[in-house]
């Protein structure tokens, strides 16, 4: 018998350029793809996919022969083979399971500590349990990874890197309009950074939200969600003469505001200052804006520059979370090296226990005995079996076994005949 | 006689003391801009309010012992000028509050008390023409108008300082000190507008007083271009803040460098 292996693989901000990424995103949804990846013949399966990344998690018995049935899913025509291994990163065992942790405490994410990839997780897990796509690992490792997120949350500050720099965003906000009770504010595409600022903009008490959108339909829910209006993103022109803070985070490859175009704006807004905060990467926003007199950009990388001042902090948080998700990994794994030997256990016993009572029956069937002789002879033979047994037991549950080795597990259920009537796993 | 030494001593101790208190709430403002202790600025406060007092009675003093109001050599107008920045920063102070202002105007109070401190104390009679009651009306309203644009200047340079924080994105020793861009902002429209009242009224007594001295509302002398061209100036700011919107870091800097340029043609004037 083999064991059963876990593997990922995937794409996500560093290793893939967003052209590609972007390439490689579902577009069907979820179940289309679940139902495709069902004729790959793997055990057990999930699929991922946000606007940073796309991770393909499964279980499979061999992991060498499924990892490029995997790699063409993930990359169908979109990308030349020979880029396959170039853009994607595969991880097994253990490291997948590290890797999974990672992602969804968010340490992986591009912005460290934003909230809501644990919610992505839950949602593709979702979908994948509904369709019977995955089975006892898998569901025990989401599982295992939620908690994980939800313990590092609670024992680091790692969350608060993402809200500081939603804060710092607000603090710079304050610096440039002081009271922001009667602001207006223009939310350009739907990331996930954005609306976090967003939601601080409004717990500030700004006045409005409107949000422009490629998708009518997507502006006008998350409109709904901030209780503004929506717009096209034709319209984002004629919006600048109205708001004042505009926070941008579209996929788009190319600038979606021009210096040239918001320089005459100024004078109809009797040059009333307007702050741009660019959330997108690759940038929408031109970085010329910031030489407008009453105008000032501000990047990820410059919101991220304020709040450097906590950063020796943060990285002591990071370190702290890396350990906790190491520290579950390791769990993870006993408990996995654990289903392996644990069934092999209760076969040999099964094995011993039935062999022992058809021997015993047969052989009180041919005798007259009282029960009390019955009993002793009963006895006997159990004995026997457990005394037998005892040494196997010893070494299965012994520390050499649990080192993840499964030859030795492999031995003893070859030695005992167990294979043929595997137990239930 | 004593009578008239009394009051000249009482008055020079009363310059004194008004230097010593403004040099100690100077100090204390900078402190306090160091720190941040709420304290200090309290402390802060209360001196420059006590300074205000003893230069009120220094000035009324030397109207006492001199017989007209004192605003005629160069050390009396520019003692008046600080008087009058104090008063105006006073004034301001009830109706905002604009974080760590203090400081700034503080020095330049303490900055315009030194340069009357420089200049001679000496008392210079006043030609009999000039004596009118024109004379406090005028050289008084038009101070107070410099009062108001040297709190503007303040605020001025306050918001250049934080704009260039923001639009440099290194945010360091003056984004947590300094006020919002608005609030600064709203601050040097504020005192525009008052001080350019004030200078106008200033101008329009300056022409009847002009008429009751030289029997002309208006004679061409330095004095008077260098008061038209400030006049020009400020009306120009007004004028773009207020109809065209300009704000921002050309107004502030238009209200510095007007107010750089008010300083130079008043030393120029008045020596």
């Amino acid at each position: 018998m083999s064991k059963k292996h876990i593997s990922l693989i995937g794409v996500n901000h560093k290793s893939t350029p967003l052209e590609v990424r972007e390439k490689i995103a579902l577009t069907g949804g979820y179940e289309e793809a679940l139902n495709r990846l069902r004729n790959e013949q793997v055990l057990e399966f999930y699929l991922l996919s946000t606007c940073n990344r796309v991770e393909l998690l499964w279980v499979a018995e061999d992991t060498v022969e499924s990892t490029p049935k995997m790699q063409r899913f993930l990359f169908g025509e979109a990308v030349v083979p020979e880029q396959w291994d170039g853009y994607s990163y595969v991880y097994r065992d253990h490291e997948a399971v590290n890797h999974l942790f990672k992602v969804a405490a968010s340490l992986d994410s591009l912005v460290v500590g934003e909230a809501q990839i644990l919610g992505q997780i839950k949602e593709a897990y979702r979908y994948a349990s509904q369709f019977g796509c995955t089975g006892p690992l898998l569901n025990k490792l989401l599982h295992k990874a939620f908690s994980v997120a939800k313990r590092i949350r609670s024992e680091t500050g790692i969350g608060s890197a993402a809200v500081s720099i939603s804060s710092a965003a607000v603090e710079l906000a304050r610096k440039i309009f002081g009271n922001l009770d009667d602001k207006k504010v223009l939310l350009i595409g739907a990331g996930e950074m954005a609306e976090l600022a967003a939601e601080h903009l409004l717990g500030q008490g700004v006045k409005g939200i409107t949000v422009a959108n490629r998708t009518l339909s997507r502006a006008v829910d998350l409109a709904q969600r901030f209780n503004g209006s929506a717009c096209s993103l034709e319209e984002i022109t004629e919006q600048i003469e109205t708001v004042d803070i505009i926070v941008s985070s579209t996929g788009s490859s190319e600038l979606i505001i021009r210096s040239k175009d918001v320089r005459p704006l100024m004078k109809i807004r009797r040059n009333r200052p307007l702050f741009f905060i660019d959330i997108a990467v690759p940038r929408d926003l031109d970085p010329e804006l910031n030489e407008i007199d009453n105008v000032f950009l501000y990047d990820i990388d410059d919101l991220s520059q304020v709040v450097e001042m906590n950063r020796s902090e943060r990285d002591k948080e990071a370190v702290k979370a890396a350990r906790i998700v190491e520290e579950e990994t390791l769990k993870f794994s006993r408990w996995q090296e654990g289903l392996t030997i644990t069934p092999t256990i209760s076969a040999l016993r099964a094995k011993a226990d039935e062999i022992c009572t058809s021997e015993v029956s047969k052989t009180l069937a041919r005798m007259e005995l009282s029960d009390s002789d019955r009993q002793k002879v009963e006895k006997l033979a159990q004995a026997i079996t457990a005394k037998m047994l005892h040494n196997p037991l010893r070494f299965l549950k012994s520390e050499s076994c649990r080192k993840g080795d499964d030859s030795k597990i492999d031995m003893v259920r070859t030695v005992f005949g167990l294979e043929n009537d595997d137990a239930d796993r | 006689m004593s009578q008239v030494t009394l009051i000249q001593e009482i008055n020079y101790l009363l310059f004194l003391a008004v230097l010593a208190v403004t040099v100690l709430s100077c100090a204390v403002y900078l402190v306090f801009f160091l720190y941040q202790k709420n304290q200090m600025r309290k402390w802060a406060r209360f001196l420059l309010i006590g300074s205000w007092l003893l230069q009120s009675g220094y000035i009324i003093t030397r109207f006492i012992s001199i017989g007209h109001t004192p605003i005629t050599t160069y050390h009396e107008a520019v003692f008046f000028f600080a008087w009058a920045t104090t008063t105006a920063y006073i004034s301001f102070r009830w109706r905002y509050t604009v974080k760590n202002f203090g400081t700034f105007v503080s020095v330049l109070i303490l900055g315009l008390l030194l340069g009357s401190a420089f200049a001679s104390r000496e008392v210079i009679p006043l030609e009999p023409a000039l004596q009118s009651l024109w004379l406090p009306v005028h050289a008084g309203i038009s101070l107070v108008a410099y009062g108001f644009f040297g709190l503007a200047f303040c605020g001025g340079l306050m918001y250049l300082l934080q704009e260039r924080e923001l639009k440099s994105r290194k945010l360091g020793y003056f984004f947590s000190r300094l006020p919002s861009l608005e609030a600064l902002d709203q601050l040097n429209a504020h005192c525009l507008a008052v001080g350019f009242a004030f200078l106008t009224l200033g101008m329009v007594s300056g022409i009847f007083w002009s008429k009751q001295a030289w029997a002309t509302y208006w004679r061409w002398n330095p004095k008077e271009v260098c008061s038209l061209i400030i006049w020009l100036i400020y009306l120009v700011q007004i004028h773009q803040r207020f109809t065209v919107g300009w704000r921002g870091r050309l107004a502030a800097l238009m209200i510095v460098g007007g107010f750089t340029l008010v300083m130079i043609t008043l030393w120029l004037v008045l020596n």
